[in-house]
């Protein structure tokens, strides 16, 4: 029993939890969201020429988009926070001084854009031929095509994987303590672990985590509700006012009662 | 002309085209090979201005492919095609296509967009217009083809049928010189052919130029002005629907009758 006691007292410790409550709330969840909604923004605002790029026919897009994928993709988060990071640094300091934070949002999102850029890639090959060859018959170029029908409709069938890599991406947000914070730039696992580390108690570390799964558990719900959403559509709310009601609103067998009355 | 029955009637009393301005069609010795395989080799067809040219013959015959050189999906390796006398290849390629009109046997909408944004975004993004008037003049447009009530929808929602009705309006409503059909009832369930056969006839009837690649007999017997029967990518025999359904010369045409009536 008193094994027991030592372990609640370990990770459960209320006077630990609320000596740090303070810190993850206005410090550590603000710095974990602007971590992961910046490299989102950006990763996704990379990730979809790449994957155009990785789609393309001439080897000179394909090629780079290959490459930049598998390097960034196939490299511990941590070595290309730590490159990128320290590597910069001097970049870094001459463009806005001597803070890491930026160069930290900069590697979280090259990261995530060769993610995202696999997503979207597979999302895109995934719509049918006759999808550009129906815009381009209709007149639209191939640059208006991919942008107006190919590139909207792949990234709507890949929104769950894309929530999927969101999570993940808030997750490894974290990593970005390797590059030294100051302590208004500490994320939630950062606030956690000094606390840990200062009182010798993991309690506030459970608590970091807690609010890590707060940010988390709501996406993976949403991944779920996006993909009922996009097999099911969007429910029509609104018909045309002053117009005829649909013939058959039953949708499994929508056609009878019209195709019937062109016959008739 | 051939005294045709009239066959079914779009669900409408309205015109379904009443934007189209027709011209005449002409291709003229098209060669074209894919991968090495010769898929056209020689094709003269001639379609007068509001006439319907059905195009009949065994899978693999080039039909689809003739349709494609039309509007420039596919480019010829030798020959021509004239639109009102004048070649298509010295046309802008999508300004081109933005005058012919296609419609094909997967429909092809636009599935994450509702029916009536499948009628505005070539519109407004090809011919400019603003959003009230693409949306007035598409409204008009699914109306006439009897779908004005499924505007909202999506088209996963509806009907093959009421789909397929939806692209040919979307063609409509960029006021074609020509209609190009690719089998475009092969993929409907049977009880649905007859209305999207009967908006076609009706189209036909109210003077759209218009080539149909068909294996619907029945239709191309009824509705065409001419019939082509396609064969190893030549056409082998065309003429009137008398003459080619009921005294066909070549054997292979005898043959294809034979197995697909």
């Amino acid at each position: 029993m008193d094994q027991l006691g030592v372990l609640v007292e370990t990770f459960f410790d209320w006077g630990s939890m609320r000596a740090a409550i303070s810190d993850l709330l206005t410090t550590g969840v603000p710095n974990t969201l602007i971590l992961s909604a910046s490299a989102a923004t950006a990763g996704t605002l990379i990730g979809l020429p790449l994957a155009v790029a990785g789609t393309a026919r001439t080897r000179w897009l394909r090629w780079p988009a290959r490459v930049y994928t598998d390097v960034f993709r196939g490299l511990p988060a941590v070595v290309t926070i730590l490159l990128i990071g320290v590597g910069l640094a001097p970049q870094g300091l001459a463009v806005w001084g001597p803070d890491p934070y930026p160069l930290g949002i900069l590697a979280l999102s090259l990261i995530a854009a060769a993610y995202f850029g696999e997503i979207f890639r597979a999302g895109i090959e995934n719509v049918e031929a006759g999808q550009l060859e129906a815009a381009r018959a209709l007149g639209f170029s191939y640059p208006a095509a991919m942008r107006l029908v190919i590139i909207p409709l792949g990234v709507r069938r890949v929104l769950p994987a894309w929530v999927n890599q969101l999570i993940a991406l808030v997750k490894d947000s974290s990593l970005i303590y390797f590059l030294g914070l100051t302590a208004d730039q500490r994320d939630l696992f950062r606030i956690g672990q000094d606390s840990a580390a200062n009182t010798g108690n993991e309690s506030a570390l459970v608590l970091a985590g807690l609010f890590y799964l707060l940010l988390t558990v709501p996406l993976t719900h949403l991944v779920n509700v996006v993909d009922r959403r996009l097999r099911h559509g969007r429910r029509v709310l609104e018909e045309p006012a002053g117009l005829p009601e649909p013939v058959s609103p039953d949708t499994t067998t929508p056609d009878t009662a019209d195709e019937g009355a062109s016959r008739a | 002309m051939p005294d045709r029955r009239p066959i079914e009637t779009a669900p409408t009393g309205a015109r379904v085209g009443s934007l189209f301005s027709p011209v005449s069609l002409a291709t003229r010795d098209l060669h074209l090979s894919l991968g090495g395989n010769p898929v056209l080799r020689g094709v003269d067809l001639d379609v007068p201005r509001g006439h319907t040219l059905c195009v009949i013959g065994p899978s693999g015959s080039g039909k689809s492919t003739l349709l494609r050189t039309v509007n420039r999906l596919l480019e010829p390796d030798r020959g021509d095609v004239l639109l009102d006398g004048e070649s298509v290849l010295r046309c802008d390629p999508n300004l081109l296509r933005q005058q012919v009109g296609m419609v094909f046997q997967q429909f092809n909408l636009f599935p994450h967009l509702s029916v009536l944004r499948n009628l505005t975004l070539p519109l407004r993004k090809l011919r400019g217009l603003s959003r009230e008037e693409a949306e007035e003049t598409a409204l008009r447009q699914l109306d006439l083809v009897g779908l004005r009530h499924k505007a909202q929808a999506r088209p996963g929602r509806l009907s093959g049928g009421q789909q397929q009705r939806v692209a040919i309006a979307r063609a409509l409503v960029m006021a074609p010189q020509v209609m190009l059909f690719d089998e475009s009832t092969s993929a409907l369930d049977p009880e649905l052919v007859k209305g999207v056969l009967g908006l076609m006839a009706e189209l036909g009837r109210e003077g759209m130029t218009m080539v149909v690649v068909t294996h619907e007999m029945g239709f191309a017997r009824e509705v065409a002005d001419r019939v082509a029967f396609m064969d190893h990518g030549v056409v082998l025999e065309s003429g009137s629907p008398e003459a080619l359904f009921d005294a066909p010369r070549s054997p292979r045409l005898r043959q294809f009758l034979a197995d697909v009536l």
